[in-house]
This record gives structure tokens, sequence and C-alpha cells, in this order.
């Protein structure tokens, strides 16, 4: 076995990639919260589709986003080889478990990661795939006069079945015409289940981080005296808090304003 | 009962042999004294079994001062009983009420299996320190004592570590049977002192590997070994560990890789 | 017959460094051609199995523990001395020799104890570069503190766990060589009889705890580190496991027992509190430091606080009697251990003792509390503390802790000479196994130097040269003395489980505490200890008629363990009664009550006892035959121990 083969195959060196990869989906969801802020913009998705369809065509983006597919998928799939090996670890179980002092988002990291994962399939279906490759996506077409900065939404409809987007100035107006998945959103977030199981998905995303951010620095052996407290309030406050609440915040709001 | 001696309901694993399949047998143990330590309520019920022709449970134990490591009971779902930082046979009988149901289990771990009753086999443990869990010098031969100083706190936090008396509560309180909390403990021990420092990325490399090798299970930074420790050895024994582990693995000089622990 | 102890002529500073040279040396290459047997894997068998592995031999190492680290040496607390006058308060190598002497109460020989306080200093080297924490001082070095008997800091320690760090470096060691191959270990393995052939000692019979088979092992030497025999009095504070059995069945191969009636009863211990007590749990002599020893002054007051009328710190000052700084002014409450239970027993028979159960005195904090302050009181002795609060309830920053004498060591063991060599060739006895170095009472904190000196600086020398005089042919597995001694060992087996009777063995071990302690405890006479012999003779009588066995050999028996050594500690213990009938002097822990002081002081008897007693087996229910070693003191003046 190579060196590194064997690293990964240890229990450190597999925990090593769950920390790493964790770490980078939870750096991924700062970027993802930001951007989708602009579904708060009162200017029917313009911002919000010009946004994702910046993210889809900019190639130094897509290649982060593979990374981040894999990311996910290597996360997900290590856990499972984790979890296995810890049922193996102790084949015959206790009767009686007592209530520990660990916490509970640590002990149900698996229940958590597995309802992420399931969210995950959906959101992404539901999205990035239909945006990308189901060909259903509708568009728009958003006509800015250059001389006011006002901005006003068309429906468009592409002759070509291969267009993706254009950009073009006519008569003083800057035209862009992009897919538009802000249309997507407001549909899915009208429907009640879909809009309580993204709360409950955020509620998991919640605990998971809870547990996990702080966790990927223990493992990673970054614990010191001075800095642990500063790593955990972080956790507790930016990741499993404000973070989910702020995604919880879109279903929500979009499903109790919607006309 | 008047003179403040209580009765309890004892349920209890019993298992013959290693290869035999175990169930749970109740016994009562009566008029007994909270002054007693647990293991002394065991003592009169076994002599209790004898008496009556029954088979004592067997259960390991020796120094009963808490020091040894040898008494492994999981008691009422705690390793070494509902108490924080003290071993079974510091556990004294005051912690239970007259007429309470005392479940008693061995450890449970793959690493751990069954010899009988409520004793298990900890060699593993034995085994994970024979593979680096030592500071390679021969008798004789060494520096005067005080030729190494040693940061007062230096030398506590090593003692910290070192006070890990090898019991496998870490093992049996942890959700996924791992071992993290006992090797981080000798390797931080070491890792710290000067002396330890020549091998210091050599024998994390060989602890990690036997302690793999022995199927114990990963860590999840529950935090569970470290509430049930009964030396209090704390849990940034671990990222100290996982710390010189990925030095050593990904930035480690090729030679260090080779096990240190030649004559 | 008479006894040489092969003490090397010259002065005494040059013998240890004489003796060296003229040992026979084993040549590099030939050492693998030795198999050297170490049972038990305590300070002293763990350090004999790693330095002699190191050195090359081939070493199998046999413990009944499931582990080598949980030898009982793990239990020691206070500290290890070690003549390395860090503190520079005229420690020397010839003070600690001088105060091992005069607290053994000139009952050791002077060479064995010289070359123990001349390798001190390289014991705690030697521990330093395993990774052993000791206690250090904010520049970085040593810091020691200061025991019983001594008047000078010279005492190593690792908080209240030295015996737990010093155990697990030599434990570390061990595991060292056992990865190398070097040493094959032996867990869960009881060792039950020493097989000789011709007179000299050529391997072990063995059971295994796991399925009770019987086997044979063979070795060029046997070592023995097994321990102490303090159990036989029941309640003590060594471990539940320790027990007699290997030294005792090598005495019935012919090995001598010396001074087996010299028991150490450590002053501080937890008292009693009822009859399901299985053992007794020591608070380190350390806080005698601190701690200041009082019983109340009048038995009235006494009354009052055995039922609970009033409490410790409500007895004002003037009805105190610190009576350990009343008799000894200038070593107080740090007068060796000795000295301390007896005055602490002579309170509880005045009728001043305190506690539900009148037998114990006050170990009081409240000053060194008001002195350095409760935190600087924990950052010392925060574990005992904490141990006391768990076994009694009480917090001992408020009351004073109660304490009691209890058996804790045992100064007599295996007749060996300054070679360690047993009186049978090819045999050892190492640590509190033999009887060598304390005298009549041991010091604190020399028991775990005299297990290392034994054996990483001792015997890895002394043994070469039995070695090199018997030559590397391999010992004869199929010698007939192998499958004889097998035999006998399970014949002794079938005989134990074949006891179906009525009392647990427990039960008889319990009886024979009982006569120990009261008759061959603090205080003997000759009355009490005859009494004592035909009641030990009875109990043995009925031990193999009524006691309970259950259970067969081919699985985990631990009754039948139990059975094995409870037999052996019942032929014990009457030894110790007839040495402690025979020697009718008082001398450190043996205190005959007809040989005192007019201030009850023991009173030694030079002119007839200044001897070792070596006692030979002489086969089953004979008396043992008595040989003398006489002490020879060339540079010690012998005189009346004082602490005043």
């Amino acid at each position: 076995m190579s060196e590194f083969k064997q690293t990964f195959n240890s229990s450190l060196g597999k925990k090593l990639i769950m920390a790493l990869t964790g770490l980078f989906l939870c750096t991924f969801l700062i970027v993802h919260l930001g951007g989708n802020l602009l579904l708060f913009k009162h200017d029917d998705g313009y911002g919000f589709n010009v946004y994702a369809n910046f993210l889809t065509h900019f190639p130094p983006i897509e290649v982060v986003a593979y990374l981040l597919y894999l990311s996910i998928l290597v996360h997900s799939v290590y856990a499972l080889v984790l979890t296995i090996q810890n049922r193996k670890a102790r084949p015959v179980g206790y009767a009686i478990q007592a209530k520990s002092n660990a916490s509970w988002s640590s002990k149900n990291m698996g229940l958590l990661g597995s309802v992420l994962f399931l969210f995950l399939v959906i959101h992404m279906s539901d999205f990035w795939y239909r945006y990308k490759y189901s060909g259903t996506m509708t568009y728009k077409e958003y006509r800015t006069d250059l001389s006011s900065g006002k901005t006003e939404s068309v429906e468009f409809n592409p002759t070509s079945p291969d267009f993706e987007n254009s950009v073009s100035t006519q008569n003083n107006f800057e035209i862009v015409r992009v897919k538009d998945l802000h249309a997507r959103v407001e549909s899915s977030f009208s429907q009640l289940w879909y809009v309580i199981f993204y709360v409950i998905a955020m509620g998991a995303v919640s605990f998971h981080l809870l547990h996990g951010f702080q966790s990927a620095f223990r493992t990673l052996g970054w614990v010191h005296r001075k800095y642990t407290p500063i790593v955990e309030f972080i956790g507790t406050w930016f990741f499993a808090v404000i973070m989910p609440l702020g995604f919880a915040a879109m279903p929500v709001v979009y499903y109790f304003t919607k006309s | 009962m008047s003179n403040g001696n209580m009765n309890l309901t004892l349920k209890v694993w019993r298992q013959k042999n290693a290869e035999s399949k175990g169930a749970f047998v109740t016994y009562k143990a009566e008029n007994i004294s909270p002054d007693m330590s647990f293991l002394e309520m065991l003592d009169v019920v076994n002599e209790g079994l004898i008496h009556t022709g029954g088979e004592p449970i067997h259960f390991d134990h020796d120094c009963r001062e808490g020091i040894c490591g040898m008494c492994s009971l999981y008691i009422n779902g705690h390793p070494h009983g509902p108490k924080n930082a003290i071993t079974t046979c510091q556990l004294h009988m005051r912690t239970f009420h007259d007429g309470e149901i005392i479940v008693i289990e061995p450890w449970r771990a793959a690493a751990f299996p069954v010899i009988k009753d409520l004793a298990v086999d900890r060699s593993s443990f034995d085994r994970i320190q024979q593979a680096g869990g030592f500071v390679s010098v021969n008798t004789g031969g060494v520096p005067d004592a005080n030729e190494i100083p040693i940061p007062k706190v230096i030398a506590d936090e090593a003692f910290n570590s070192a006070t890990c008396i090898g019991c496998g509560a870490c093992v049996a309180a942890c959700k996924n049977a791992s071992a993290m909390l006992f090797v981080s403990a000798k390797v931080t021990q070491l890792g710290m002192l000067p002396q330890g420092q020549p091998e210091r990325y050599s024998r994390v490399q060989a602890m990690v590997a036997q302690m793999d090798a022995e199927g114990f299970g990963n860590c999840t930074n529950t935090g569970a070994c470290e509430a049930e420790c009964p030396k209090e050895i704390k849990m940034t024994n671990i990222s100290r560990m996982n710390n010189d582990y990925f030095s050593a693995k990904l930035f480690g000089q090729e030679e260090l890789h080779e096990h240190a622990s030649g004559e | 017959m008479s006894l040489d102890a092969k003490i090397p002529k010259g002065p005494l500073a040059e013998k240890w460094s004489t003796h060296k040279f003229n040992l026979k040396l084993v040549n590099p290459a030939n050492k693998r051609k030795y198999d050297v047997i170490v049972v038990g894997t305590g300070l002293a068998g763990a350090s004999a199995a790693a330095s002699l592995a190191e050195l090359g031999y081939n070493v199998k190492a046999f413990c009944f523990q499931d582990s080598p680290r949980r030898a009982h040496s793990i239990a020691a607390q206070g500290g290890i001395n070690a003549a390395k006058n860090y503190q520079n308060d005229g420690d020397s190598v010839y003070r600690l020799f001088y105060d091992t002497i005069k607290g053994g109460d000139y009952r050791s020989r002077e060479g064995n104890v010289y070359r123990l306080a001349e390798v001190s200093v390289n014991i705690i080297d030697q521990c330093v570069a395993q990774g052993v924490p000791f206690a250090r001082e904010y520049g970085g070095l040593l810091d020691n503190r200061s025991f019983g008997g001594s008047q000078v800091s010279r005492t190593f320690y690792a908080r209240g766990q030295t015996g737990q760090q010093l155990l697990l470096g030599a434990y570390s060691a061990l595991n060292r060589q056992i990865h190398l191959g070097k040493v094959k270990m032996y867990t869960r393995t009881e060792m039950l009889d020493v097989v000789t052939i011709d007179g000299q000692a050529k391997g072990i019979v063995t059971r295994s705890l796991i399925n009770g088979e019987v086997e044979t092992h063979t070795g060029h030497a046997v070592l023995l580190g097994t321990g102490g025999y303090g159990n036989v009095f029941y309640l003590s504070t060594n471990a539940i496991g320790s027990n007699v059995t290997a030294a005792w069945r090598a005495h019935k191969r012919g090995a001598f027992f010396a001074n087996p009636c010299y028991t150490q009863i450590h002053p501080t211990c937890i008292p009693v509190t009822g009859d399901h007590q299985s053992k007794l749990t020591l608070m380190s002599e350390s806080l005698r430091n601190d701690g200041r020893v009082w019983a109340p002054k009048t038995i009235a007051i006494a009354e009052q606080l055995r039922k609970g009328a009033i409490k410790a710190d409500q007895v004002k000052e003037d009805d105190r009697d610190y009576f350990l700084e009343r008799k000894y002014p200038s070593f107080g409450n740090l007068v060796p251990r000795d000295v301390a239970s007896r005055n602490a027993k002579e309170m509880v028979d005045d009728g001043r003792g305190v506690g539900g159960s009148g037998f114990a005195v006050f170990l009081d904090f409240a000053d060194a509390i008001h002195r350095l302050g409760k935190d600087a009181v924990a950052a010392k002795y925060g574990n005992l503390f904490d141990m006391y609060y768990q076994i009694t309830d009480e917090d001992p920053y408020k009351q004073p802790m109660r304490i009691y004498p209890a058996v804790h060591y045992t100064m007599g063991g295996l007749w060996v000479d300054y070679n360690l060599s047993t009186n049978i060739p090819g045999l050892y006895a190492l640590g509190e196994c033999n009887f060598s170095d304390h005298g009549a009472n041991r010091l604190g904190a020399s028991a775990l130097m005299q297990g290392l000196a034994d054996g990483y600086f001792v015997i890895p020398y002394t043994l070469g040269d039995y070695l090199a005089t018997i030559g590397p042919k391999p010992v004869d597995a199929n010698h007939p003395a192998f499958e004889k001694t097998k035999q006998e060992v399970i014949t002794r087996i079938n005989k134990l489980l074949a006891l179906k009777g009525t009392k647990t063995v427990n039960e008889y071990h319990r009886d024979l505490g009982h006569i120990m302690w009261e008759y061959c405890g603090m205080a003997r006479t000759a009355e009490g200890l005859t009494k004592a012999k035909g009641l030990i003779q009875a109990l043995r009588a009925d031990f193999w008629k009524n006691a309970i066995v259950v259970g067969s050999n081919e699985e985990v028996n631990p009754a039948l363990e139990r059975a094995g050594r409870v037999a052996d500690f019942l032929e014990l213990g009457e030894l110790m009664v007839d040495d402690a009938l025979m020697r009718k002097e008082s001398c450190g822990g043996h205190f005959r009550l007809e040989s005192q002081t007019p201030e009850g002081e023991a009173l030694r008897d030079d002119e007839h006892f200044a001897f070792v007693a070596a006692w030979e087996y002489n086969g089953d229910n004979q008396p043992e035959v008595l040989n003398k070693e006489i002490l020879d003191f060339e540079f010690v003046h012998l005189t009346q121990r004082s602490y005043k």
C-alpha cells in the first residue's frame, strides 16, 4: 500500500477526510447563503437569475462546484464506511444506555447526515439538475433602461433549444436573457410540504454543524485553550443558528408572501 | 430497613466463556450496608451463591483502591457506575437506594471479548502499548535526572495524561467503541516530554496502526470517553495525537516511518 | 546450617563496585542461549525482565493479572527515595544508608543497604529517561518531599501516584522487549511450583487462569518478584489478589523463608467499617508532612466523639493530645511507621480512640489549610482527600481524617544472599518477595526504591555470574522432574476441588486474619502467640475438611485460585507465629510486650537476636528448622533507636 493510501485508510486518515470535506462544505454554505440572499431582493429575480447564470457559466466556479459535489460524495461515503466500522466495533450492545454527557447531536451525526443527504438529493434534482439538464426551464428577459436604471422583466421564449443566455444593448436598454430559476424557486416554495421539509432539513443542518464544525477542528488537532472557545462560538452561533435560520427564512418568507 | 441497610435487585450478565451465549440473571442482594463498596456487595452475593451451591459471579478486580484499572463493570448504563471520576471499586453502596434495580454488564467491544460473565479480555490495550508506548532507552547509561529540565506546566500536563489506568472505560462508554482516549493519553504523555521527542512521530504511527488492527471503532468526538474516564483524562489528548499523526503521515520525513523500536 | 550471605569484603563504599568487577560475565553472543523465567511483573519483576531482555537473554514473564500493568506496585502513593541531595540539605549515600539501617532497627545487612542507597540515584535517572513525569519545581528541576524516619527531603514523587508512574515506566520498558520478541509475556497465568533438578531451579509449573491448563516452563534461572504476604492478615492494603503462593511453594521446595514475623503496620489507613470489608485503603505517609496526628486528652471527650455528640473541630485545642509531637519533639509527626502505629494503638488501648468503633485517631489538616490555603493543600494531596471522601463520605477539608494502622508491607520474605539468590541455586527473589534490605521496619518511600534497585541494577549483574557458571546448555524439558512436579500440582488442585464442605474459603481467610491481627499484629506476647499457633493449626485442619471449593479446573475459577492461596496463607501464618515466638526481643515492626524500654519503645536484644532467622521447611506439619545468619555491624554503631 502506498503511504497515502495507508494514511487515508487508517481510522485517523478517514476522520481527516471527514473533517476536511466537512469544513469545505461549511465554507460553501457561506457563499451559498450570501448568493441566495438575492432572493429577498424585490427585482422579480433579476439579481438571483443573473447570479445563478454566473455560477453555472464561469469556469473557475465550475471547477469549485465539481470539487463540492465530490466533497459531498466523499463525506457521505466515508461516513457510511466509518459507521459500519463503528457498528462492527461493538457487535453486542448494552441493555441499558444511560444518558451520557455527550451531546445529542454528537451521537446522531449519522441520522442528521442521512436527512441532509436526502435533502440534497431533492434539492439538487429540483434546482441544479433541472437548471442544467432538464430543458424544462423557462426564460426571462430583463430590460434595463440605462438612463433611468429601471429594470423590467418579460417572458422570453428562445427559438433555439440550445439557448443559454445572452446580454445585449439596444436603444439605450441593456437586455439580459437568462433561465428563470427564480420562478422555479417561487413555485417550489409555494408548496407547504416542501417548505416544511426545507425547515426540517435546516434543523438538521443546525444540529449537524453544532457538533460537526468544532469536531472537525478537534479531529484536525487544532485545539487550543485560547482559540477553541472562538471556534465553538462560531460553530454554535454562526453555523448552527444564523446560517440555518437564513436558509430556512427563504422558503418560509416565499410561502407566506406568495401572490 | 431500620439499620439503614438496603435490599437490592441485581440483573447480572452471565456468560460461561467467550464462545457461549450469555444472558441476564436476576439476583437479590439483601441487607447491604451503605458503607460497602460495590465490589464488596458482589462479594456478599457471591458468598451466598457459594453457600447455596451456585456459581459465583465472575468479575475482574484487584487493588480495590482505584488505581490498578482491573475492575470493569458497566453499571446502570455507565462504565464504573453513575458517579464521576471513580472506578467501580471506589463506588460505594450509599450511591444507591433501597429497592433499586441495578443492571450490571461487561464492557462491550469487539476488541474486548468476554472471558467469563463480567470479565473481558483487554490484551488489545497491551498490544497497543507494546507497539510503541515507550521511550527506547536501555537500563543504565542515561543522563542525570536533572540534566533534562522540564517546565512544570509541561510535567504537570504530561502527568495528567499519564494517570490513565488502562481500564477501558473510554472504550466502554464510546458509542463507537473507540480507543482513542486510551491511545492518545500515552502518545501525549511521551510526546510532550523531551525524553519522548526522538520517537514522537514513529510512536504515534505505530500505536494508531495497532489500534486500528485491534478493531476499535473511530472517534466522533462525542466526549463520552472524557465524561466517563475515572481519571478524568481530557479529549485534548486526542487532538494532540491527531496533530502528531497527521504531521508524521503527511509532512514527516521518510525515515521517520521506519519503526522506532529497533535495538 | 550456616548461611553465607556472600557480602564482599572491603570498605563499605567499595563493596558493590568490587563485587561487580569480580562477577563473571556472559559473552554477548551467548546471552541469547539462556532462558530466564521472571514471575511477577511489579516493579521488581518488570524492571528485571526488561533489563535482562535488553542484555540479550530470552525472558519468559508471568503474571496472574490480565496485564503486567496491574501489579500492586501501582498502588504505592508517596514516593521513592534517592540520595541525590538535590535539595542541598545534607543528604548523601551514607545518610540514606544510615537512615535505612536505623529505620530497620539494625536488623538488616550493612552491605545490602549500602548498595541500595548507592544505586538509588541511578533509579531516578533511569525513570526520568523513560518519561516518568515526576513532580517538578518551576525552574524545571525535580522536586522532593520529606518522608517518615528521615530529616532530609529525598523523596521523589509524582503527585500521590508515584508507584503507578514508576510501574508504568517499567511496564513500558517491558513492552518494548515484548515487541522486540525478547520477552514472552504470559498473563492470567499463576505460578504454582518451582521445578528443581539436582538442587538447582530449572523451571516452574503454571496454571492458566482462563482454561486451567497446567504447564511446565524451563529456564536456566527462575526469578520471583511476587511481592509480599500481607494478605495473610486478610485485611491489608494489598490488592485482593496479592498472595504468598509463589514464594511459599518455593519455600516448600527448599528455599529458606527469612524473618516472616517482620510485618509493617502502616499508621495512616482508613479505619475498618464492618465485617463486609474486603481491604483497607492507605492514606499516603506524605500526609504526615502537613497533617497533625492527635487524640482527645480525656476518655470522656473521646466517648462523646465516638457517640457523635460532638465533632472533632469542636474539641478545644487544650483538650487535644498531639501525641507524636509531644513524645518525639525532633521528628514529630514524621517518626517511622512502626513508632507512629504503635502510638496510635496506645491511644486506642487507653480508651481515647475516636470514630464509631473507637479504633481510630485523627489526622488533622486544619493548621495546614490555615497556613498554606486550601488550594495549596489540594494541590499536594487532592487525590488522597478525594479518595478519603469517596470511602468515608466525610470531607477531610472540614473534619480531620480518621486513621488507624493497617498491615501494609512485609519486610520478611525468601532468604537471599548479596546476589539476590535464594539458597536454591538458580532461584532468585527480588523486591518485597525477598527479605533483604529493610530489616525489621521499612522506611517510607523505600519499597519502590528496593524493587527497582533489585530489578534494574542488581540482578542484571549478579544473574550473569550464575549463568556463566552453569553454562548455556539447554534445560532438558523432558527431565522427569518436570512431569513429577506437574503431577504434584495437579494432585493438589484436585484435592482442593474435592473440598465440598460448608464454609467458604473467604470465611477461613477472614478467620485467619483475625487470629493474625489479634495475636501477631502490632503487639505480640508469648502467651498470645502460643495460643495463635494452636488456633491456626486447628483452622488449617478444618479448612482441609470443611471448606467449599466450587467449580472445576478447566474454566475460569477464582474460587479455586483463592483456595490455593488461602491454603498457603494457613501454613505461612503458623511460621510467622513461630518466628515471632522465637524472637524474644522487640525490633521495628515486631513488638513483643515483654521487651520494651521504660518509655514503651521497642527494646532490642542485640546480644541474642542480631541475626536473620531463615526457616527451613521440613515436611508437612513438621516444625521448621531455624537457620541463623549472624548480622555483623562493621560500620554502624548499634544504639537504641531514638526519634525524640
